[in-house]
């Protein structure tokens, strides 16, 4: 299944001073994958995507804090 | 020539009083890969570039100026009524002692800003890749504000720009592609 963040498990020393960060995420958004965009791509209403900041639903990749993902909601 | 339009392209809105943020902020206004950089970028690469794509970069160069207005009305918000004392306490001394609350082009870390972030080699595949590592860049530096701010509204502006960078990076990959497109090749419709 498509994410548009990926994980990765960085080495953990017994030797390291801080509690360790277990899992590091990064951002793979969709552009990386589209190459030329394709005709007739599924589209956002007009003010849809004046919020959204693009016309384009595959294009839509919106990024919350993983430090504070339970505060935020799409509004 | 430009037409100026008054109003943000995108509603900027800052709920909490903290200048700490806008110390962060101003990386995407005076830093390397920030709005400025990407504006005067873009449009200085224009004239060197194949024609096909030089709306692309006008069109860009553009909306980053749009975007470098926002990141203005979003730091001034959020010093414009600060104190000295709460200027010293958000890591801006130095900036107070040189600017006031002004704005000034600089990054998060005081250097001004300078020609030196922003290359035109005059390579179109050179310059393309270029601003498209500046658009992910861009994408990047967005995350890692959104990820030390707690401000929601602020955070909806911000997201609202990142989501601008990756079509920004997806139309300079698209400029890549027509300009690789293979010459005399026989084309089917």
């Amino acid at each position: 299944m498509f994410t548009p963040t990926k994980a990765y498990y960085p080495y953990i020393s017994p030797f390291d001073p801080c509690p360790p960060i277990k899992v590091k995420t990064y951002s793979t958004p969709p552009n990386l994958y589209m190459g030329f965009q394709p005709p007739n791509l599924p589209q956002f209403s007009p003010m849809e995507a004046l919020r959204a900041g693009t016309l384009w639903k595959p294009f839509y990749d919106p990024y919350f804090s993983p430090y504070e993902k339970v505060k935020e909601g799409r509004s | 020539m430009w037409v100026y339009e008054k109003k943000l392209q995108y509603p900027v809105r800052v709920s909490t009083c903290n200048p700490m943020l806008a110390k962060f902020l101003i990386e995407q206004y005076g830093g390397a890969d920030g709005e400025l950089s990407a504006a005067l970028r873009y449009l200085n690469q224009r004239y060197t570039i194949p024609d096909k794509v030089i709306g692309l970069l006008t069109d860009i160069g553009t909306e980053e100026f749009a975007h470098l207005e926002m990141i203005a009305t979003m730091v001034f918000k959020l010093t414009k009524d600060a104190t000295p004392e709460q200027m010293k306490a958000a890591g801006l001394g130095a900036h107070y002692a040189n600017h006031d609350n002004a704005l000034y082009y600089e990054n998060a870390g005081g250097v001004p800003w300078t020609a030196t972030y922003i290359q035109a080699k005059g390579d179109p595949i050179a310059d393309l890749y270029e601003d498209i590592a500046a658009e992910e860049k861009a994408r990047a530096t967005y995350q890692w504000i959104i990820n030390m701010s707690d401000d929601t509204d602020l955070n909806d502006s911000l997201r609202f720009l990142r989501e601008r960078e990756i079509i920004h990076s997806q139309r300079f990959r698209e400029a890549v592609e027509i300009l690789k497109d293979e010459q005399g090749k026989k084309r089917i419709f």
